[in-house]
C-alpha cells in the first residue's frame, strides 16, 4: 500500500464511507432519543492524561506546550460536576506511539456519561445500544455473555488474578513471552496474559468482562467481591473478541484519583516516560463534587472493523496515518 | 551491534536471542486500551531454523545480531568442510557441515550460492533456486516414451536423489528447484 500509486484516495472504499456516516447518525439518534446531550469537548489543552500506558501528542499553541486529547473524559467530568446531566462525546482522540492492524494514531471514539448509574445498568444499555444497531443494519441478534475478569482468567491459567502471587504471574509472563518479564508489574504481566491467552478464547457476540483486576482500575471504583476480594467496577466489552469499550462506575472521591494520579506519575518515571502536571482544574472539579455516575468510551473505528469484516484499521478510516 | 527498540523491529531484522542470532519474520503491535503495549513478534532461529514467538514490551530494545548474507562462490569441499569464496576479495571462507546443511545437496562448483556470515563465519548457506546437476544413477530410459506420466528415482552428482520422467538417462543434465527439490526440466546444451 505504502508505495502505491493510489495513495491521494481514501483509505476506505465509498461503501464502507457511507457505512461510516450511517453509525454515526444511528449514535446520534439513539442518545438523542434517551436525551443524553451531545458535548463537543476541546481536543486542545494545556494538561493531559497521567495513564502510564497512555502516551499524548503534543502540540505548540502561542509558543505553549498543549496537548491533544486521549479522551475527552476530563473535559466530561467538569461538565458533569457543573451539573449538566446525561452527556456524551462523539469526536476524535489522539494517542502516540499507538499504530497497528487495531490502532492509528488519530482515532473516533464515543464517549458517554449517565449520572445515578452504576456499571451495571450501564453495560444494559451497551446491550441495547448494539440490539439496536444489529436491527438497524438488518443483522442477526449478537450472542450476549457476561463474564467476570476472575473467571476468564482462571479458565486459561489456574491462578486468581487478584489474589495470586506477582511471582506466579511473572513466571506465567516470563512462559508466554520473554525473559523480561519476570521484572514486571502486576498490572502489566496480567494485561499480557489476558490479551495473549484470555482475549483469543473468548465467546463470539458481544462480552462485557467485569470485575477487573483492583490494580487496573484506573478511575474506577473498587469494592470486595462475592469472595471478599477486591475488584475495580470496570468492564470492558468485546465484539467477537475485539476490545470495543472500556467503562467504569466513576471514581468520586477527589482524594482518592488524586493519590491514584500520584501513583501514576511514580510509574511514568520508573517506565522513563515525559513526566505531567497533575490537571488541576480536573481536581477542583472533583472537589466541587462529581456525582455518582458510570461512563464509557467506545471505539468506533474497531466497531464499524467488526461490523464489516475490515481486518485492518485502515479499511474503515477515511485516511489512515499512512495516507495524511 | 547496536540495540533495536520494537518500533524499529521489521522483516529482516538480525538480532540475539538467548544467545543465538534470529532473522525478524513478522512484528504485530498489541495494546489493550488502558494497558500496556506489545509487540507480537515472530523469528527465525538462525542456526536451528526454528520458528519462535515471544512478545515484547513495546519500546523494550534488544541487540542486533552481526549477521549478513553475500554472494559467494561454491568451490569444493575436503569431507568436512566446503569452501566458499568472496567473488570481489577473493577471500575464501570454510564452512561446517551444520552450516552447509542441506545445501550440500545442491552445490555444484562454480555456483554462486547466498552464504549467511554470524560474526564473520558462515551459519548457513543457501543454494540457488535453480541447480543443473548431471544424473549418475538411475533405471534405463524408455526413449520415446514422452508423453505418458510417471516417474522413477535419480541420483544425482551431489548425491542428491529427485523424481525424474522415465524417458530421462544416466549422464543426463537436469535442471531441479532446490526449493522443492523437484525436476524442472531438462538442461538446455
Amino acid at each position: 500500500m505504502g508505495g502505491s500509486i493510489d495513495i491521494w484516495r481514501p483509505s476506505a472504499d465509498n461503501q464502507l464511507l457511507l457505512k461510516r456516516a450511517k453509525l454515526l447518525a444511528f449514535l446520534r439518534i439513539f442518545f438523542a432519543q434517551r436525551d443524553v446531550v451531545e458535548v463537543d469537548t476541546p481536543v486542545l489543552s494545556t494538561t493531559s492524561v497521567t495513564d502510564t500506558n497512555i502516551d499524548s501528542i503534543s502540540a505548540q499553541v502561542n509558543g505553549a506546550n498543549c496537548y491533544l486529547q486521549t479522551s475527552p473524559e476530563y473535559f466530561m467530568k467538569r461538565m458533569l460536576a457543573s451539573g449538566v446531566g446525561d452527556i456524551y462525546y462523539l469526536g476524535k482522540a489522539f494517542r502516540d506511539g499507538e499504530q497497528g492492524p487495531r490502532h492509528n494514531p488519530e482515532f473516533t471514539l464515543l464517549e458517554w456519561y449517565r449520572i445515578g448509574w452504576d456499571e451495571i445498568q450501564l453495560m444494559q444499555e451497551i446491550e441495547d445500544l448494539f440490539s439496536l444497531l444489529f436491527q438497524y443494519i438488518d443483522r442477526a441478534q449478537p450472542r450476549v455473555s457476561r463474564i467476570s475478569y476472575g473467571h476468564a482468567f482462571r479458565e486459561r491459567f489456574n491462578a486468581d488474578p487478584h489474589q495470586c502471587d506477582l511471582q506466579t504471574l511473572q513466571r506465567l509472563a516470563v512462559d508466554l513471552g520473554y525473559q523480561n518479564w519476570g521484572n514486571e508489574s502486576r498490572a502489566n504481566c496480567l494485561d499480557l496474559l489476558f490479551s495473549e491467552k484470555v482475549e483469543p478464547k473468548l465467546p463470539d457476540g458481544l462480552v462485557f468482562v467485569y470485575d477487573y483486576p483492583a490494580c487496573q482500575a484506573a478511575l474506577s471504583q473498587t469494592q470486595s467481591d462475592c469472595s471478599d476480594r477486591l475488584v475495580s467496577r470496570r468492564f470492558e466489552v468485546f465484539l467477537d473478541r475485539m476490545e470495543l469499550a472500556n467503562g467504569y462506575f466513576e471514581l468520586t472521591d477527589a482524594s482518592e484519583q488524586q493519590q491514584r494520579f500520584e501513583a501514576d506519575l511514580m510509574a511514568r518515571v520508573d517506565a522513563q516516560k515525559p513526566s505531567l502536571a497533575v490537571d488541576e482544574k480536573l481536581h477542583r472539579a472533583m472537589q466541587a463534587g462529581l456525582p455518582s455516575c458510570a461512563g464509557v468510551a467506545l471505539g468506533v473505528d474497531r466497531l464499524l472493523m467488526q461490523l464489516y469484516g475490515a481486518t485492518s484499521i485502515d479499511e474503515v478510516l477515511s485516511f489512515g496515518w499512512e495516507r495524511c | 551491534m547496536a540495540n533495536y527498540s520494537t518500533n524499529e523491529f521489521r522483516s529482516g531484522l538480525k538480532v540475539m536471542l538467548d544467545g543465538d542470532p534470529c532473522s525478524i519474520l513478522d512484528n504485530e503491535f498489541v495494546k489493550p486500551g488502558k494497558g500496556q503495549a506489545f509487540n507480537r513478534v515472530k523469528l527465525r532461529n538462525l542456526k536451528t531454523g526454528r520458528v519462535l514467538e515471544k512478545t515484547f514490551k513495546s519500546g523494550e530494545s534488544i541487540e542486533g545480531a552481526d549477521v549478513m548474507d553475500m554472494d559467494m562462490q561454491y568451490l569444493y569441499d575436503d569431507g568436512d568442510f566446503w569452501y566458499f569464496m568472496e567473488p570481489v576479495t577473493f577471500e575464501q571462507h570454510q564452512a561446517s557441515e551444520t552450516a552447509v546443511g542441506d545445501a550440500k545437496l545442491w552445490l555444484k562448483e562454480q555456483d554462486t550460492c547466498v552464504v549467511t556470515l554470524y560474526n564473520g563465519a558462515p551459519l548457513s548457506v543457501t543454494p540457488p533456486n535453480h541447480v543443473e546437476l548431471e544424473i549418475v544413477e538411475t533405471d534405463p530410459g524408455l526413449r520415446g516414451d514422452t508423453a505418458q506420466g510417471g516417474s522413477k528415482p535419480a541420483r544425482l552428482v551431489t548425491g542428491a536423489t529427485v523424481k525424474v520422467p522415465l524417458f530421462l538417462d544416466q549422464g543426463d543434465v537436469i535442471k531441479v528447484d532446490t526449493r522443492t527439490g523437484e525436476y524442472q526440466g531438462r538442461a538446455k546444451d
